[in-house]
């Protein structure tokens, strides 16, 4: 890797690691209303899988989708903004955390139903195959959406149409309160997919070099015209399923052994340390940049107007007015 | 004006609509290879190809999920149901999906996409094919609902669901696809959110749509002289927008209110018409609002028993008459 793709992957990440960090402190200082659910911990799954993607190319996204807006390339004001119901958001304050789009990168929403996006995903690519555009298109889902129905009707369909599609199912061990474990049958959600007659890959979801890798394969495969996969991203949620989550499902200990040992950025900056890639003034220099970028971003959306209440009326059909 | 069966007459609007825009297409359960249940694809696949007419396989999540999806990238799908009693194997992707992206996104993007759902009774279908659900879709906001009453605004109607940029559900009664009618030559648009006043009259309004509109045209017929001029009888066409305005100034003109559906009675679309009644123009009633409708329960297999809960042209000629006499 050269050094202008490993600081832009460290940028990412820091991108969404502060971010959501942000996201917590002003959501406990009564900032943010809502229910936000944290992507700290898996930064490096949507800052692989994201880079290996065009801007005109699809993601579809889920209630844990702030850090695919990011690593997709959507602007961080913007998201704040939205976080804080402001009329700079994305959606002018009607969608929130678990609703934020940016359909002019591809970014087709994040989505408040578990599963809920795989299918659109999966037309996303249809729609590329049809109109021959060379757009593919990555759904981003849990563990917990693999026991969907959607996920299967979703994977046989991409797979006997060979739509250009990735399925990610990140296994971040946690769907809600429950671990993964309990609610699915199999170690490995990625041997799910010779149940489809498609590659099912598996790569470890807290080291972005792995998962550059693997995705790389299925990325190429879909440009190709060789069909959908299934890359199962093995990874960790570090925070609650929720911000104010009591957690009295697991042991403290577990969470921090991850946090201690499994940190994707932690175990980023010290390969490139070791391996002398990167150095620590020009890691310094990023963290700097992207401490002020996600202040600037806090600014912005304290600064903005709530909606008129005269927008609650505008948005539902093409034509305003009509109900 | 030709005489075509209903079914032909939505087979013209998908041809017109492939051939004038090549982003259109249509997927379903069985439509290429058979040509659709009522025959209503017969051909489009030979003259499309397989590519844009879609057999699938029996996933009506993923038909409809992945319909969203190529809308928002940059197609125009028709999506046929099969029977409008599988809507509920989708209904996460019309409820949460379908019915929110444009308003819960903030307007960023256009869905233009069509359901096209065959309902009602027809030949003993009994309960899981049989159903009318305008109702439940009219309660969820974001979707616009059309449901034609014959062969004319089948095609007029669909050709302006494929146009329009929002998600539409086109409920076309599975009875009415072989019946024949006149239908325009030429191009043929029937607007959404119009209302259509077929006969005039002073004493009585009656709305109605899809089959049961046609029970009411029988009705009508059936009670010749004691009608004429007297009742004024209303196909909505469109369920959501609602033609309120079209609703309302006739009431102010009779003074009574039958609405006729097929679908069940509680909570239906008489219900929210006799609401929206109450609230705008109570004052004008001489007479209580009657609404016709299934009784509720799931629709029985057997004839008579199929016949005893869904509404039949004797209890529209009754309601008729009682409301011509009426008076509060």
């Amino acid at each position: 890797m050269n050094k202008g793709t490993l600081l832009r992957w460290y940028r990412t990440m820091m991108r969404i690691r502060v971010f959501e960090e942000t996201v917590n402190e002003k959501f406990l200082a009564g900032e943010i209303p809502g229910f936000v659910h944290l992507y700290v911990g898996q930064e490096a799954v949507a800052t692989a899988i994201c880079d290996l993607l065009n801007e005109s190319d699809y993601i579809t996204s889920t209630h844990r989708g702030h850090g695919h807006a990011i690593a997709k390339g959507a602007d961080m004001k913007r998201m704040m903004a939205e976080l804080y119901g402001r009329e700079t958001g994305y959606c002018k304050g009607k969608g929130g955390s678990m609703h934020i789009a940016d359909f002019r990168i591809g970014m087709l929403g994040a989505n408040g139903v578990v599963g809920g996006g795989i299918n659109i995903a999966v037309g996303a690519a249809l729609a590329g195959k049809l109109l021959d555009n060379g757009r593919i298109a990555v759904s981003f889902f849990g563990d917990g959406a693999s026991n969907r129905g959607t996920f299967h009707e979703g994977i046989n369909m991409a797979a006997i149409w060979k739509l250009p599609v990735i399925f990610v199912c990140e296994n971040n061990q946690w769907s809600s309160t429950t671990f993964y474990r309990n609610s699915t049958a199999v170690e490995d959600i990625a041997v799910r997919a010779s149940a489809y007659g498609i590659p099912g890959l598996i790569a470890d979801g807290n080291d972005v070099f792995d998962v550059y890798e693997k995705a790389d394969e299925a990325v190429k495969r879909a440009r190709k015209g060789g069909g959908p996969s299934l890359l199962e991203v093995k990874t960790y949620r570090v925070k609650g399923h929720f911000i104010g989550d009591p957690e009295k499902y697991r042991r403290r200990e577990e969470i921090m052994e991850q946090l201690e040992n499994n940190d994707p950025i932690k175990r980023f900056v010290q390969r490139v340390t070791d391996e002398n890639l990167l150095s620590s003034e020009e890691l310094t220099q990023v963290d700097q940049e992207v401490v002020e970028e996600v202040k600037n971003a806090v600014e912005f959306a304290q600064s903005s107007p709530f909606p008129d209440s005269s927008q609650a009326y505008e948005d539902l059909f093409v034509e305003d007015g009509v109900q | 004006m030709r005489e075509v069966t209903f079914a032909e007459a939505t087979l013209e609007a998908m041809r017109e609509e492939m051939a004038r825009d090549s982003r259109v297409f249509i997927m379903g359960e069985d439509i290429a290879s058979q040509g659709g249940i009522f025959g209503q694809f017969k051909g489009l696949a030979d003259q499309f190809g397989l590519e844009r007419v879609r057999d699938t396989p029996i996933s009506e999540t993923a038909i409809v999920g992945a319909g969203i999806g190529a809308a928002l990238g940059g197609l125009i799908p028709v999506i046929d149901m099969h029977f409008a009693d599988f809507l509920g194997v989708a209904m996460d992707e019309v409820l949460n999906q379908m019915s929110k992206i444009r308003y819960m996104f903030g307007g960023q993007a256009n869905l233009p996409l069509v359901l096209r759902a065959p309902d009602g009774v027809t030949r003993s279908g009994a309960a899981q094919h049989s159903q009318s659900l305008e109702a439940i879709f009219m309660h969820i906001p974001g979707t616009k609902i059309v449901a034609p009453s014959n062969a004319e605004d089948a095609k007029g109607l669909l050709k302006a669901a494929i146009r329009d940029p929002n998600p539409v559900i086109y409920f076309e009664h599975k009875d009415l696809f072989r019946r024949k009618g006149q239908v325009p030559d030429g191009e043929h648009i029937t607007p959404i959110g119009k209302a259509r006043v077929t006969r005039e009259g002073d004493s009585l309004t009656v709305v109605s749509y899809s089959r049961m509109f046609t029970e009411v045209e029988a009705a009508c017929q059936q009670l010749g002289d004691e009608v004429e001029g007297k009742v004024e009888l209303i196909d909505l066409r469109t369920i959501v927008p609602m033609d309120v305005e079209t609703i309302l100034a006739s009431v102010r003109k009779t003074h009574r209110l039958l609405i006729v559906h097929e679908a069940v009675k509680r909570g239906g679309v008489g219900a929210e018409i006799s609401a929206v009644v109450a609230e705008k123009a109570v004052e004008y009633l001489d007479a209580p609002i009657v609404r016709i409708g299934a009784k509720p329960y799931p629709i029985p297999f057997s004839p008579p028993l199929e016949r005893e809960i869904v509404p039949q042209v004797d209890e529209i000629i009754s309601a008729i008459r009682g409301l011509l006499n009426a008076r509060i």
